[in-house]
C-alpha cells in the first residue's frame, strides 16, 4: 500500500520513492528531493516538505535545519509581468545590484 | 537495489581520489572502473563530493545536449558525445529523458550570421545535418517564434535534450555497482605532496593515501588546485535558470539566441526551462538567485515568443559555470605536481561533454590514448601562448 500513498502532490512522489531514496543513501532533505523530485511542482514544497522531512527523519535521515531552499518567485508569476520588470538602460548597464535570497547556496 | 552513497568510514589509501561528485567526476569514474574491470586489474576508486549528489552545476544546468558548435574538437567530441546520450538509457539502465528535439540557433546581424554559416558548413564536414534556415523557414521549426529582426538561423535537428538529475544518478549507480566509492557530504581541505608528488587528499572526514588526484569540480576547481600552490586561469561565473508551469508538449527544439545568451526548451515535464547570459555578474562562487535575472529572462523571451507571457514561472535557481579566457577546458595532467589531473573550465557545457569526456580520459590515463586532445586542453597552453577559440557558448 506504501507505494500508492503520494507525499507530494504536485509531482506524483509516493512515500515509497522517498523510502528507496534513503535506502540507496540519501540522508538529507535537499538530496532526497533531487532523488524524488518533492517540492519541484505547482506548490513548491508548501505543501509536501513537512510531511517529507517528518518522513526522512523517521527513517533514520538527517533533522534537517530548515526547509528546502525556497525558489523564488515564491508564487507562480506571468512572464509578461516579469517583463515589465526592468525599465529602460538601467538594466545592463549597470552591474549586478543585490542577490534577493539567502547566504547559503544550497 | 542496493547503496549508492557510501556511509562508512573513508578509505585509508585508494588508487585514484576523484574530487567532484558531479557528472564529470561521475562518468569518469565509472569509465575508469569499467576498463580496469575489462584488463583484470584491481582499482580503487574513490569519489568525493562537499555536498549531495546534483547540488552543483550536474544538478543545476538546463540539459542541453549538442553538436553544434564552431571548433572541430568540440563538434566531434559532441558528436560523439550525443550518441552516448542516445543509448544512456539502454546501457545504463536509467531513463534520462532524451529528447532529440534539435537545437535553432538565432542569429540577429550579418556578422553573426556568417559565423553560424561557417559553423555550419564545419559540421556538415563532420556528418552533421545543419542548415541555415531562413527567418521564414525558422518559423516552419517553431511557429510561435517572432522572427522580427532575425538574420538567419542555424538549425540541427539531431541535436537535443535531457533530464540531468537522472544522468548523474545513472553514472553514479553503475560507478558503484563496480566498485567504485562513493562519499558525498565530504569536504576536501588539504592536498598533500611528497616533493613534487601528490601524496594525500586531507578531508573533513580523514586523509586518504594516494599518488593520483583528479579535479573534477567545476567552478570550485581553483580553489582546489590552489592547495598545492596551482593557480588555474578559470574563473566561477553565477548563470541563473527557471522553469514555468508545465505545458502540452508544443515547443520541438531547444531555441537560443547568441546575442544575449537566451536559450529555453520544453522539458519532458513539459516546463518551458531557460536561462540568459548576463556578464554584468561578477566572478565568484554564488549561488543564489537575483530578480534582475526574471526581469532580464522574461524581457528576452517576450520579444522571440511574446505568447509564453501568459505562462507563470514556478521556481528559478542558479549555478556556476566554470570559465576559461579562451572558451576551452582545462583537462590531462598539470605539469608541476605529478599526480595531479584536471577535468575542469568548461564554460557551462561540461553537462554535454562528460558522456565522451570521462571515456576519453579514462582511455587516456589507462592507456594513454588521445594524447593530442589532452595537449591540446593542457593548462601549459596558457604558460606557452597557444591560446584556442570557441564562439558559441551559450548562456
Amino acid at each position: 500500500m506504501a507505494d500508492r500513498i503520494l507525499v507530494c502532490r504536485c509531482e506524483d512522489v509516493t512515500e515509497a520513492e522517498v523510502r528507496e531514496a534513503l535506502s540507496l543513501g540519501h540522508r538529507d532533505l535537499e538530496s532526497v528531493k533531487r532523488y524524488t523530485g518533492f517540492g519541484t511542482g505547482w506548490c513548491q514544497g508548501k505543501q509536501c516538505t513537512a510531511l517529507c522531512a517528518r518522513l526522512v527523519v523517521s527513517l533514520g535521515g538527517e533533522v534537517p535545519s530548515g526547509p528546502i531552499t525556497p525558489r523564488p518567485p515564491f508564487h507562480p508569476v506571468k512572464i509578461a509581468h516579469l517583463a515589465t520588470l526592468l525599465t529602460g538602460e538601467d538594466d545592463l548597464a549597470h552591474p549586478e545590484g543585490r542577490s534577493d535570497d539567502r547566504e547559503d547556496d544550497t | 537495489m542496493s547503496l549508492v552513497i557510501e556511509r562508512r568510514a573513508l578509505p585509508e589509501r585508494a588508487e585514484t581520489v576523484i574530487i567532484g561528485g558531479g557528472i564529470m567526476g561521475l562518468a569518469t569514474a565509472f569509465h575508469l572502473a569499467r576498463l580496469s574491470r575489462e584488463q583484470k586489474r584491481t582499482a580503487r576508486i574513490v569519489v568525493l563530493d562537499r555536498t549531495y549528489l546534483c547540488g552543483g552545476a550536474s544538478g543545476r544546468n538546463g540539459g542541453g545536449v549538442r553538436a553544434q558548435w564552431s571548433s572541430e574538437t568540440n563538434i566531434e567530441l559532441m558528436r560523439r558525445s550525443l550518441d552516448r546520450c542516445a543509448d544512456f538509457a539502454t546501457q545504463m539502465r536509467m531513463n534520462v529523458w532524451f529528447r532529440r528535439g534539435g537545437y535553432l540557433f538565432l542569429a540577429r546581424n550579418e556578422e553573426r550570421g556568417k559565423q553560424l554559416e561557417a559553423s555550419a558548413e564545419l559540421q556538415r564536414a563532420h556528418g552533421l545535418s545543419t542548415r541555415i534556415l531562413t527567418p521564414g523557414e525558422a518559423r516552419e521549426v517553431v511557429p510561435q517564434l517572432d522572427v522580427t529582426g532575425l538574420v538567419c538561423a542555424s538549425w540541427n535537428p539531431d541535436d537535443a535534450v535531457v533530464f540531468p538529475w537522472p544522468f548523474v544518478w545513472g553514472y553514479a549507480r553503475a560507478a558503484v555497482e563496480l566498485g567504485v566509492e562513493l562519499h558525498t557530504h565530504t569536504r576536501v581541505t588539504a592536498l598533500e605532496t611528497t616533493g613534487a608528488r601528490l601524496s594525500a587528499v586531507v578531508t573533513d572526514r580523514g586523509t586518504i593515501t594516494t599518488e593520483r588526484v583528479l579535479v573534477c569540480a567545476g567552478a570550485w576547481s581553483p580553489e582546489i588546485t590552489r592547495m598545492v600552490g596551482i593557480e588555474l586561469p578559470s574563473r566561477p561565473h553565477r548563470h541563473e535558470i527557471c522553469s514555468t508551469e508545465p505545458l502540452k508538449p508544443f515547443l520541438k527544439p531547444l531555441v537560443g539566441d547568441l546575442e544575449d545568451g537566451l536559450y529555453f526548451s520544453q522539458s519532458a515535464r513539459g516546463e518551458i526551462v531557460g536561462g540568459i547570459g548576463n556578464a554584468n555578474v561578477p566572478h565568484g562562487l554564488d549561488q543564489r538567485s537575483s530578480a534582475k535575472f526574471l526581469g532580464l529572462y522574461a524581457r528576452a523571451l517576450s520579444r522571440v515568443m511574446p505568447q509564453l507571457g501568459a505562462i507563470k514561472i514556478l521556481r528559478q535557481w542558479a549555478g556556476c559555470y566554470d570559465l576559461t579566457p579562451d572558451g576551452n577546458p582545462l583537462c590531462g595532467a598539470v605539469d608541476e605536481i605529478e599526480g595531479l589531473y584536471l577535468m575542469s573550465g568548461f564554460m557551462g557545457h561540461g553537462f554535454m561533454m562528460a558522456p565522451i569526456m570521462g571515456e576519453l580520459f579514462a582511455r587516456h590515463l589507462l592507456f594513454g590514448e588521445e594524447q593530442a586532445l589532452f595537449d591540446r586542453w593542457a593548462l601549459r597552453r596558457y604558460k606557452e601562448g597557444n591560446l584556442l577559440s570557441e564562439n558559441m557558448i551559450l548562456g
